[in-house]
């Protein structure tokens, strides 16, 4: 309670000049920015800084030129666009369908909260307890491998593996479609009953309401968020580590392999390299995501 | 209308299957014992397995650290740009998504890159143990969710009026932020602190490129190499521990709302 009596002082500088008061304004983010220089900007700085010199310090485009064109990371791009796409999309697609049923259902349903911090825990779970969920589900003796086994469907004799490039699909998906429900429900919700209501005065039909109302508005927003899914799967490596421990050629397991360098001298540069092109797939991604963004916001105000 | 219901359904019941079969499966994974029947022999490994309990005191202890750094940073960073910068709300949104551009194998890289070729006492200390050297780039990493769910929950709240009225009654503003903002966005804020916590229970990437072996998701990556029904056991729980307390969160929130609206 005494902080209410000896506090006022500052209150009396509020008032000061607009421009004085915007620089000093500025001053209240300073901590915010710096962190993400030091703690960001400092390990990108390193990135690119390595990915462009050879290991002695001079600098060379060699280590980009290796990362674009050597074969084995030509085959681990393809691998890792490939996954990112069609998870981008299965997910984008399920997580829409998926939002939209959550989102007709009455409001104080316990549905609506258990899917909305489902949401939060797997979209971010990533990782490895999502794989090892995996392997017990359709892993060599998991239970969804037996029941399949049991009416007749041998996964592993028809030559699914959990640790191939469909298993992690299948995985992946587990937290593409929780990420789309978030990143799509605010644009959902901005559908506004009038809209569907005049639609439906005109004489149109629930087709013809969502082919020419609903989903020309719902565009941008989820193309933006189909791209964030791409980066999301691009980036994603910690759930193929703990899933395939190496031995599928994705982006993510190339640089670390080349970082951990026994294999030949200056390979450390090259996963540098490696790491560039992925930030600058993922920053041409999120521009894109952004420019949506802006455009979806339209709808919004 | 029976149309769209039906369509309601069926993604419903695709959704449960989905998301529901794994963790079932980790369910009865975990229950197996070597003899083929059911029993309690994996979970009752995990008590009596040091390392795995020193690893999740670690990783705990990581997940508190980041926690309390994410909100130290974005609380009053959002509250700031509410109030005094409404205008660049839009670039300090762009700025959050940053770390998502920079893959964690990416950060790592460049992390190790210092770690090896940069000596001299900060970085010693930085690199010193799992807690000083992954903290401060997992907080990074929650950065973004972190903000965007401590945003939304200031976006709920009136937020111009309560810290008017706060620094009327002479509040300063710290005080005006810790005593009446925060108690109002107190979901949001534990929302952001569990799923920070989530992040730290999943990360490997950096822990391994770095060579901090020592923390938990680790652990259960080294116990599944042996004995797989300890490591999908340890997932489980791991999943549903953090999930519960939002749901918890989630409901305590609701309520509060919802009895404030039927009182006014």
């Amino acid at each position: 309670m005494t902080q209410l009596v000896d506090a006022p002082r500052d209150v009396a500088e509020d008032p000061a000049p607009p421009r004085a008061g915007r620089s000093r304004a500025l001053l209240g983010l300073v901590p915010f920015v710096l962190y993400l220089l030091v703690f960001l900007g400092g390990p990108l700085y390193f990135v690119i800084s390595g990915a462009l010199s050879d290991p002695d310090g001079r600098p060379t485009l060699d280590n980009v030129v290796a990362a674009l064109t050597e074969p084995q990371y030509r085959v681990a791009f393809a691998s890792s666009v490939a996954l990112s796409v069609v998870t981008a999309l299965v997910g984008a697609v399920f997580g829409t369908f998926l939002a939209q049923a959550v989102l007709t259902s009455r409001p104080d349903s316990p549905l609506r909260r258990i899917m909305s911090t489902a949401s939060g825990v797997l979209a971010y779970f990533g990782g490895v307890p999502l794989a090892f969920a995996f392997i017990a589900a359709l892993g060599q003796t998991g239970l969804a491998t037996l029941w399949l086994r049991g009416i007749g469907l041998d996964l592993y004799a028809a030559g699914f593996r959990i640790d191939s490039l469909t298993g992690l699909g299948l995985t992946y998906v587990y937290f593409q479609v929780p990420l789309m429900v978030i990143l799509v429900t605010p644009a959902l919700e901005g559908l506004l009953p009038q809209w569907r209501e005049a639609a439906e005065n005109l004489g149109a039909s629930a087709w013809e309401y969502w082919r020419h109302v609903a989903l020309p508005v719902l565009a941008p927003a989820v193309g933006g968020a189909t791209l964030v899914l791409f980066g999301n799967a691009f980036a994603a490596y910690a759930t193929a580590l703990a899933l395939t421990s190496g031995s599928i050629p994705l982006v993510p397991t190339a640089i670390a392999t080349a970082l951990s360098g026994n294999v030949i001298a200056g390979r450390q540069n090259v996963g540098l390299a490696l790491g560039l092109a992925m930030v600058v797939v993922i920053s041409v991604v999120m521009v894109g995501y952004l420019v949506l963004q802006r455009r979806a916001a339209r709808w919004t105000r | 209308m029976t149309r769209g219901r039906r369509w309601r359904v069926v993604v419903l019941a695709l959704a449960a299957v989905y998301f529901l079969l794994p963790l079932l499966a980790a369910a009865e994974f975990s229950l197996r014992t070597p003899g083929g029947g059911y029993g309690l022999s994996n979970w009752l490994a995990i008590a009596r397995d040091p390392v795995l309990i020193a690893a999740l005191f670690t990783s705990l202890q990581i997940a508190v650290a980041t926690a309390v750094l994410v909100l130290v940073l974005v609380v009053p960073t959002a509250v700031w740009v509410r109030l005094r910068l409404p205008g660049l709300a839009g670039a300090l949104e762009s700025a959050t998504i940053l770390p998502i551009v920079i893959p964690p194998v990416v950060m790592a890289a460049g992390i190790a890159f210092v770690q090896a070729n940069l000596g001299g006492p900060v970085f010693r200390a930085l690199f010193a143990s799992s807690t000083t050297a992954l903290t401060p780039f997992y907080v990074v990493l929650a950065l973004p969710f972190a903000y965007r769910a401590v945003d939304n929950g200031l976006a709920a709240i009136p937020l111009r009026t309560l810290v008017e009225a706060a620094r009327n009654l002479g509040a300063g503003m710290a005080t005006a932020l810790r005593r009446v903002v925060l108690p109002a966005i107190r979901s949001a804020v534990l929302g952001a602190a569990f799923l920070t916590l989530a992040l730290v229970l999943g990360e490997i990437v950096i822990a391994r490129i770095l060579l901090y072996t020592d923390t938990f998701p680790i652990a259960i990556v080294e116990v599944g190499r042996s004995t797989a029904g300890v490591a999908v056991a340890l997932s489980l729980a791991s999943l549903l521990i953090t999930w519960v307390l939002l749901l918890a969160v989630s409901f305590a929130g609701g309520r509060r709302t919802r009895s404030e609206g039927s009182s006014s």
